[in-house]
């Protein structure tokens, strides 16, 4: 049984570099697309090549090339491949709860690219992911910014080029009730924020002296990895990803943002419908998640569903994040839906799961919308993004598709079974510390 | 002056109490009627008197009286019915003050009752209610060989005693929890071993009772004399398992003492259909959305739709959950279910009328018949949409809510 799926994952890869060899465009013909930057267009058509978007518009006005592969896409809806801004897919972890703050530790190192987390997520729908550790540090870690490609090592899915000095993701931070403690964890709010600053100044005083030696390798400071990344933050190339629950601990965070001047989106935010003003006021995107119920956690019992009209309505950015295995990957789309329920515009809760999501992560100009140029990432969906009884019957990444419920194996991932996920991916995602 | 102003608002206040303590009139208009005891019924009306249903029909046939309040809405259906939760034993805080659904000073304590343990007025009822839940089988949760009883509620009044209508189950389980509840059962075949043993001291305890020298009688003992209550068939079993192999060994040992049983839980129903079936043992099954992991690890969305098919009867429930959502809703639960294999009518009927009839009290609720209970949902849509809204709850003839939600 398991030889037969690692068949089949060799298989994908083979097949798919074979077809990125081929470069064949391909066309899909005759659906709703919503390519969220415009108009949704009924009767489309959609062109990829290359693994990239290629053309967009109505059937008829889209030329398609004549070696195009044709798929009939009648009466299904065409959108981009979703956004998740935080995740815990991948079986990795970051910090070791030997310190409060772990600006060094990259979750890259420790992500399992066979994880069936991965899989889950193409079943939802999933295209990009930002992998992160868990809340129970101020600072866990970086984050990984992935694509769901085929893979076999880490390196396939990354979207930087460098994965030793490049940017590949973003810093994990958290503030409240996960990641107080006994030493050397801090025993309050205010010495939380007491320990983030302290560890801000130092790296700005580290920053200072890198800038003082002008690139003189004689004058330059020891090399410190936290303090590296640090500089990365402060000099806006890495965005902080902040966990945070109640109003204050909101305020907490864009004070510091504020004081320091590095980049910040906002997660979960549960009582973002109290501050949403100043949220917006201050610039700062925030990823929310909704939940089934209130209750669970006592700082986040306040949570509301509201979250997504009250932030779309005081002109904030808002994305969506499954916390997986908080929610589901495979039912990602539902959170959106639930936005709109409680008062969302369809408009911003589509923005929220696509371009939205991949603004927060600094991949907007490569996912989150289907444009020409953009990567070929998007999903076939058997009706109205917003419906219980739609299904994501494809899921297609950089022109490959990585996800057809028609195929049973794949069914099997989107609805569960015997054995399907062989290892249990709840406890994995709770191990990595998931909010 | 003052006085007069003083006496006027009294005189109001008091004529505002009268009024709200007369027996409810309400009429439930609905576009679609699903009165779960035959066809839809197209521009429906419901009828409610005091606490009861008084007449359901087309609104081509059944006139609304004066003074009938008027709700409306695209569809109506029966309060919904949750087969199996802890809300109220289990509190929205998630403290320890508030956590009341499993003792973990012993594996096997079916003395426990759920009536000592309801809080009626926990903020999770309040939830449930507002989403449209009018009945709840809840108590004590999973997690011990035997953890207590359960109760079937509704989700109104401020006591166990204005809530109650149904004493209930017994609540038991074999899987993974209950090991890493107890230091002792560790296995599955320690449960099984741990669990005869209780009920042969039952049968010992009940054949000593019967002597008929009062003095040889043995002493009340409130475990034995639940247990025998069960072995007597006066109480059901609620029997939590989730893997085949857990879920045999309950329909052996059902088998083996001659207890009546409820499955509860059954992820891997799917594998042991027959067996089931042929047990003749309804299921309360899990959430549909249900996290995969743990005893749950092999969970599928698609077991409500080969339940049906199978014609095993069943229910959906919203479970348990340890952390966050500190509970589900059936009626997103169902949603699932219904765009994975069931159809619309068997998906309501999972946490309506089918619900009612496994934990039985389909008598009184689960469904739209003159006579029973006043207890209704009203939504602006397709129940199961995500974007359609709850926007009315009746509970035995009150309106309890009419916001959209």
């Amino acid at each position: 049984m398991h030889q037969r799926r690692l068949w089949t994952f060799l298989f994908l890869i083979i097949g798919t570099s074979l077809a990125f060899a081929q470069e064949v465009p391909q066309a899909f013909r005759g659906a709703t697309v919503y390519p969220i930057d415009g108009e949704p267009i009924q009767d489309g058509t959609l062109i990829v090549q290359g693994g990239k978007v290629v053309a967009l518009g109505k059937t008829g006005s889209v030329a398609v090339p004549s070696n195009a592969v044709i798929h009939d896409v009648k009466g299904k809806v065409l959108m981009p491949g979703l956004v998740d801004t935080h995740s815990h897919i991948g079986d990795g972890s970051g910090g070791d709860r030997s310190n409060a703050l772990h600006p060094d530790v990259r979750i890259l190192d420790a992500i399992d690219v066979r994880s069936k987390g991965f899989r889950k997520a193409l079943a939802g729908g999933i295209t990009t992911v930002n992998v992160m550790p868990g809340s129970g540090h101020l600072m866990s870690g970086q984050t990984a910014y992935l694509k769901i490609r085929p893979a076999n090592t880490i390196y396939d899915m990354l979207f930087c080029s460098d994965p030793v000095n490049g940017i590949c993701g973003g810093m994990k931070m958290a503030n409240g009730t996960n990641s107080i403690g006994e030493k050397p964890f801090p025993g309050t709010r205010a010495k939380s924020a007491a320990l983030v600053r302290q560890l801000f100044l130092k790296a700005q005083d580290y920053q200072a002296k890198v800038k003082a030696a002008a690139g003189n390798p004689d004058k330059m400071p020891k090399r410190e990895l936290e303090m590296e990344a640090l500089v990365q933050v402060l000099e806006g190339k890495r965005v902080v990803h902040h966990h945070t629950h109640r109003h204050d601990d909101i305020m907490t965070v864009l004070r510091l943002a504020k004081e320091f001047g590095f980049r910040v989106v906002l997660q979960h935010v549960s009582e973002a419908w109290k501050v949403a003003k100043e949220i917006a006021e201050a610039g700062v995107p925030a990823s929310i998640i909704l939940i089934d119920s209130p209750g669970g956690k006592l700082e986040a019992t306040d949570i509301r569903n509201e979250n997504g009209v009250e932030l779309e309505k005081a002109g904030a950015l808002v994305g969506f994040h499954t916390d997986d295995g908080i929610t589901d990957s495979r039912l990602f789309l539902r959170m959106a839906a639930l936005a709109v329920r409680a008062g969302m515009s369809r408009a911003k809760a589509l923005e929220g799961m696509t371009i939205a999501g991949a603004k927060m992560l600094d991949l907007g100009n490569r996912v989150g919308s289907l444009a020409p140029g953009k990567d070929a990432d998007f999903l076939v969906l058997s009706g109205d993004p917003f419906s219980v009884y739609t299904h994501v019957e494809q899921t297609w990444v950089e022109g490959n598709k990585m996800f057809d419920r028609g195929n049973p194996e794949d069914h099997e991932m989107a609805v569960g079974g015997y054995d399907v996920f062989r290892r249990s991916l709840y406890l994995d995602a709770c191990e990595g510390g998931a909010e | 002056m003052r006085m007069r102003r003083r006496t006027i608002v009294t005189i109001m206040i008091l004529s505002l109490l009268i009024l709200s303590s007369l027996p409810a009139q309400v009429a439930i208009k609905g576009e679609t009627v699903y009165t779960m005891s035959g066809a839809p019924i197209t521009n429906g009306v419901v009828l409610i008197k005091g606490n009861k249903i008084e007449r359901v029909g087309p609104a081509s046939q059944v006139q609304i009286p004066n003074g009938y309040k008027i709700l409306s809405g695209k569809v109506v259906t029966p309060g919904l019915v949750d087969a199996h939760s802890v809300v109220g034993l289990a509190g929205m805080l998630n403290q320890t003050h508030d956590q009341m659904q499993l003792e973990k000073s012993e594996p096997m304590q079916p003395e426990l009752r759920a009536i000592d343990a309801y809080n009626a007025r926990e903020a999770l009822v309040e939830w449930l209610r507002n989403m449209g839940v009018t009945t709840l089988h809840t108590g004590h949760g999973p997690g011990a060989l035997a953890s207590g009883t359960t109760i079937v509620v509704k989700t109104v009044g401020g006591t166990i005693n204005e809530a109650l209508i149904d004493s209930g189950m017994v609540a038991f389980t074999l899987g993974e929890s209950v090991s890493q509840n107890f230091r002792s059962p560790g296995t599955s075949a320690k449960s099984v071993a741990m669990i005869r043993t209780e009920f042969l001291k039952t049968q010992d305890y009940l054949k000593r009772k019967g002597n008929k020298d009062p003095e040889k009688r043995p002493a009340i003992d409130l475990k034995m004399e639940m247990l025998a209550r069960v072995l007597s068939g006066q109480t059901k079993v609620l029997f939590t398992t989730q893997k085949a192999t857990d879920i045999m060994s309950a329909l052996r040992l059902a088998k083996e003492f001659g207890f009546k049983m409820v499955l509860d839980g059954a992820a891997e129903a799917y594998l042991v259909m027959e067996e089931i079936k042929k047990a003749g043992i309804p299921v309360i099954l899990h959430p549909t959305m249900v996290r995969p992991g743990g005893d749950t690890r092999n969970v599928s969305m698609e077991t409500a739709a080969a339940l049906q098919k199978k014609g095993i009867p069943f229910a959906i429930q919203s479970g348990y959950e340890g952390y966050v959502p500190k509970t589900r809703l059936v009626l997103y639960e169902a949603a699932i279910a219904a765009s994975n294999g069931l159809s619309f009518q068997e998906a309501l009927a999972s946490i309506t009328i089918g619900a009612a009839r496994i934990i039985g009290v389909d008598k009184r609720v689960g469904s739209l018949e003159p006579g029973k209970d006043g207890d209704v949902a009203v939504f602006d849509g397709d129940p199961f949409e995500y974007t359609s809204h709850v926007c009315g709850v009746i509970v035995n003839g009150q309106v309890v809510s009419e916001i959209c939600r």
